[in-house]
């Protein structure tokens, strides 16, 4: 079948494709640092976390085979991370923020020294979802091939809402993240409940990573992030801590960075550059409209050290 | 006995050399693992630092925008502000002095110079000033707000030096226009390191003074006490908050401008090496304390200069730096817990 | 601390030097003492040596030039394109006592002229065809002329294409990519005079999710032959595999990415500069610039994939051929840029070793759907 020019709506079928492959790693970050600060902790680590992630992913999948298996070793070499940062930070007079910014030097630093090795071979890839089996034109197909890992997230995102919402375990976190003293009076161990909050962070922030060097772009090197880790802890923010947000802002973010390359390939070239802070002054004037020196932030739990 | 100011001094120099100590034994034990002798890293991170005056000098060159860009998070730091924006502030400061040494054309060389630096550093200034306005004005958290502002800089200079201020003739790489060359500054005499060093030592000493020795200093620092109190003082918060984040953004506007009066010569990519995120360590192991940003800017800038030897003589990772500094930064960080744990005794 | 400055009038003053000296016998230098001493050789390379493109490209010349007699190799990655080289370099001569080095990264080449003059008795090495009259004796720069492999795989891909679009990506926006994406486009339209080429610039020498999107986008816009002059183009050939579409390689042979869709690919051959180790341990003459094409064998293609049927083939070697003795020109009359201009009457012909029109190059050939945003 001839691929006939799409011209414009090539644009558009490009860009929703590229939404849903960039937004992935978006998505699973947010979603770990939802976590993490509903308990009160604000996690900047969550960049080197994500390298570590997707070296680790990669090391594992390609040493064994098994993309899924990469994906769980991602996931734990990110809880590691997270580990590491709940115990610094449990410790009295600690500064979340600068740990986090530690972290990331940190985890950047290690994931590519023990990376090395890896930056050659070609791992394997996770399954996708061709859900554009009906069309004809093969760039609608591939924009519609989702992949395996975006569709965990959709998943886990009103999972982790509900689970918020409705169960103990969602009321013990919000309560630690709301007022120490309420939770302490209730007998919970802060440190204890931030802890495995941080690591459940840093697993799903690993996974996220894992996606980069499993899936798209597919391999491991050096340049793998660009920054998604940092951003993601903006996005929770512009999503109001709310797992179900998270998703759609998600998308949000990957369909920007995305409409850079789409422009591009119909020949719209001048200012690529500005194309690439598109995300960042995006986020920048949400954070600005929505933020009010009066009220807290809407949804922001109290104990978070960027609201105190 | 000595006086309580005195033991700070000693505790807060104590635990960071502990730290440090720790850090790099920790660090030895993860090059153990990786095969390597950790006691010939050691020396050979010795020798790539300080080992020869060559060593020397690298190391200075490295950490002279260090001292600056660790200002930047340094002085509004004290005022309770946690900014990490010095990547931004210089990149600005850099296009800003590009843009000011070529209007100013004609002009006498040493005017020329000054203005070029003072454009950077207004322009530095102005950067994190807006994100300090972020927070008075709308609450928007200075370090998220920051950290944006850093990768919407380098856009605007990749965007800038692609095109509008781009000097076609060279085709090298995408480059701005040059500054004129007699506003160009040299090295120390003696020393093969630019002057820039005795700018970043200098504004060190003088910030110093100025956070430690003036009333302005001692306001900035009950604000970063507590915000209520200061209130209650019946401090001008919002003008110190503003002052704090201009004093540091200017530091950092410095260090660009520096880069490319005494350095580059004109903006390119090469004004995007990390020297803003490297500052941010420093001023965090210096406690914020403005003159001891000076040894550990020195100290951090020998751990970088040391990283090609390292590589050249091991074979390892470019990263093997990275780590180690990344190791040094989570035990400072982590040492902050034992502050006040020593009383000094009562006599 | 002056930078030599690479002006457009100094460029073109010296064109008649530079055609001179390419063209005929090279301009001649010599050291002061002969002997063949132990001589140690630092690289250093922009990136990680193993990128599947630029620096591996290096580094597997690296690995040769190390094998010659008395030769011990040092290396040294991930050094930017700042005055950080300068201290890199300079640390490889007096902590290493390197006496050769290759600054392997194109953005080196300032950084070298400003330290040469002060270590006569080391010899710089640079990829990069800039030397010219004037400049540092014991500098070289070398490179071979990529537009004629690209020429090549352009001739393949304008028969391999089936609805006559290719993508190009490109790195930065320098002559040099130009000059690649005139050549696949000149060579494309030599065997299919419709054949129009979609031109993407990421602007960063390495960014694989850029360069990832952008060949999902050319692919979705109708391309079907993708070549990527990145550092490192193996996302790019291995999402235009994913995708089921053609590529060429860049740089070494990156056949093994896309065992179905690998048409050919433009390489270097870097191994050149054991010559000049070998020239600079005997004090025997050296040339300082030193470029060319297939004729002095300084590139070569890529294997072919199995894509590629025999015709094919022999087009594409037959036309290897005519470079090699110099009958094919790339750059002839009449040719108009894709804005419409005249470049060249009838009748004109650049010679493929004229390096000043190459350094030059600021336009891209018609069937080019992009810009250069050069002046």
């Amino acid at each position: 079948m001839n691929e006939l020019e799409l011209g414009w709506w090539g644009v558009l079928i490009a860009v929703i494709g590229g939404a849903i492959r960039i937004s992935t790693p978006y998505l699973f970050v947010s979603l770990g640092e939802t976590l993490t600060e509903k308990s009160g902790r604000v996690n900047l680590g969550l960049e080197g976390t994500l390298v570590m992630g997707a070296m680790s992913g990669f090391a594992v999948g390609y040493l064994s085979g098994s993309p899924w298996l990469g994906v769980i070793a991602a996931g734990l070499a990110g809880s590691g991370l997270g580990l590491l940062h709940a115990a610094v930070c449990n410790l009295p007079r600690v500064n979340d923020i600068a740990v986090g910014i530690a972290l990331f030097l940190f985890g950047t630093g290690l994931a590519m020294f023990l990376g090395k090795p890896f930056i050659a071979p070609r791992g394997p890839r996770l399954p996708s979802l061709e859900l554009g089996g009906w069309s004809a034109y093969p760039s609608v197909r591939a924009a519609l091939e989702i992949n395996a890992l975006f569709i965990v997230g959709l998943i886990l995102a009103p999972v982790l809402y509900w689970g918020l919402r409705h169960t103990r375990w969602g009321l013990v976190l919000r309560t630690v993240g709301d007022s120490a003293d309420a939770a302490r009076a209730l007998g919970y161990s802060i440190e204890r409940v931030r802890t495995l909050a941080t690591m459940a962070g840093g697993f799903l922030a690993g996974v996220g990573g894992s996606f980069l060097s499993l899936y798209y772009p597919g391999n491991w090197n050096e340049g793998l992030s660009s920054g998604q880790g940092l951003m993601a802890v903006a996005l929770v923010i512009f999503a109001r801590w709310n797992p179900l947000s998270c998703f759609w802002v998600s998308l949000l973010f990957g369909a920007a960075a995305a409409l850079g390359p789409a422009l591009q390939s119909v020949g719209i070239a001048q200012g690529y550059y500005l194309f690439n802070a598109a995300p960042y002054v995006l986020t920048l004037i949400i954070l600005t409209w929505s933020s009010s020196t009066r009220h807290r932030l809407i949804g922001a739990p109290s104990e978070l050290t960027i609201n105190k | 006995m000595l006086s309580a100011g005195a033991w700070r001094t000693i505790e807060a120099a104590a635990i960071s050399i502990g730290a440090i100590v720790v850090a790099l034994v920790v660090y030895g034990a993860f090059i153990a693992l990786n095969g390597i002798d950790p006691v010939a890293v050691y020396r050979v991170l010795y020798l790539g630092a300080f080992g020869t005056l060559f060593s020397l000098e690298a190391t200075l060159t490295l950490a002279a925008p260090l001292m600056l860009t660790a200002l930047c998070t340094a002085i509004p730091a004290r005022a309770g502000l946690l900014v990490i924006g010095a990547e931004g502030a210089l990149v600005v400061g850099g296009l800003a002095a590009v843009l000011a040494g070529v209007s100013a054309g004609g002009a006498p060389p040493y005017l020329g110079t000054v203005l070029v630096l003072l454009a950077g550093a207004l322009a530095g200034g102005a950067w994190i000033a807006f994100a300090g306005a972020l927070r008075l004005w709308r609450g928007v958290n200075e370090t998220i707000s920051t950290l944006l502002l850093n990768y919407i800089a380098i856009a605007m200079l990749n965007h800038l030096i692609s095109g509008p201020i781009r000097d076609f003739g060279e085709t090298l790489k995408a480059t701005s226009w040059s500054i004129p060359a007699p506003f160009r500054i040299g090295t120390l005499p003696y020393l093969n390191v630019h002057w820039g060093l005795a700018f970043g030592i200098v504004s060190c000493v003088v910030l110093w003074f100025v956070m430690r020795r003036t009333t302005f200093g001692f306001a900035v620092a009950v604000l970063g006490g507590n915000v209520r109190a200061a209130q209650l003082a019946g401090l001008a918060t919002a003008r110190l908050s503003m002052a704090a984040c201009i004093i540091g953004g200017a530091a950092a506007g410095l260090a660009g401008a520096i880069e490319i009066v005494a350095v580059h010569g004109a903006a390119s990519e090469s004004l995007v090496v990390g020297f803003g995120y490297g500052g941010i360590l420093i001023a965090f192991l210096a406690r914020q304390n403005p003159l001891a940003i000076i040894p550990v800017a020195i100290l951090v800038g020998g751990i970088s200069a040391s990283g090609g030897l390292l590589q050249r003589r091991f074979d390892m990772p470019g990263a093997a730096t990275a780590v180690l500094q990344g190791c040094i930064f989570i035990t400072v960080l982590a040492g902050n817990t034992f502050y006040g744990r020593w009383r000094p005794s009562r006599a | 601390m002056d930078r030599t400055h690479l002006t457009r009038r100094s460029m073109l003053t010296s064109t008649g030097n530079i055609v001179a000296v390419s063209a005929l016998a090279p301009l001649f230098a010599r050291r002061a003492d002969a002997a063949v001493t132990p001589i140690t050789v630092g690289f250093i390379y922009a990136a990680t040596r193993q990128d599947f493109g630029w620096n591996q490209a290096h580094a597997v010349a690296a690995r040769k030039i190390a094998q010659l007699e008395g030769v011990k190799l040092v290396e040294q990655e991930k050094v930017p394109e700042t005055a950080e080289v300068e201290k890199v370099m300079e640390g490889m001569i007096k902590l290493d006592n390197c006496k050769v080095l290759f600054p392997t990264s194109f953005g080196f080449w300032p950084f070298i002229q400003k330290i040469a003059s002060q270590y006569p008795d080391v010899l710089f090495v640079h990829a990069g065809g800039l030397w010219k009259e004037g400049d540092a004796k014991n500098t070289i720069g070398y490179r071979g002329y990529m537009e004629e492999p690209h020429y090549l795989c352009g001739i393949a891909a304008g028969r391999m294409t089936k609805t006559g679009k290719l993508g190009f990506i490109g790195s930065k926006p320098l002559y040099f990519i130009f000059n690649n994406c005139n050549g696949f486009i000149l060579g494309a339209r030599s065997v299919r005079p419709d054949a129009t080429c979609q031109v993407a610039i990421t602007g960063d020498w390495d960014n694989p999710v850029k360069e990832a999107e952008t060949v999902n986008g050319l692919v979705d816009q109708g391309a079907d032959v993708i070549v990527a002059n990145v550092d490192s183009p193996k996302v790019a050939i291995e999402t235009a595999e994913r995708r089921g579409v053609y590529s060429c390689g860049y740089h070494t042979d990156l056949s093994a990415l896309a065992p179905n869709g690998f048409l050919t690919g433009a390489e270097w051959n870097w191994a050149k500069g054991g010559d000049f180790v070998k020239a600079w341990q005997t004090g025997a003459l050296y040339p300082n610039l030193y470029r060319g094409g297939f004729k002095r064998d300084m590139v070569a293609i890529s294997p072919f994939g199995k894509a590629v049927p025999e015709p094919v083939r022999a087009e594409v070697d037959k036309a290897r051929q005519a470079f090699t003795d110099d009958s094919l020109q790339l750059y002839k009359g009449p040719l108009k840029d894709n804005e419409g201009n005249v470049v060249l009457k009838e009748g004109e012909v650049i010679g493929n070793e004229d390096n000043a029109f190459k350094l030059n190059v600021k336009f891209l050939v018609e069937g080019a759907i992009g810009r250069t945003g050069l002046k």
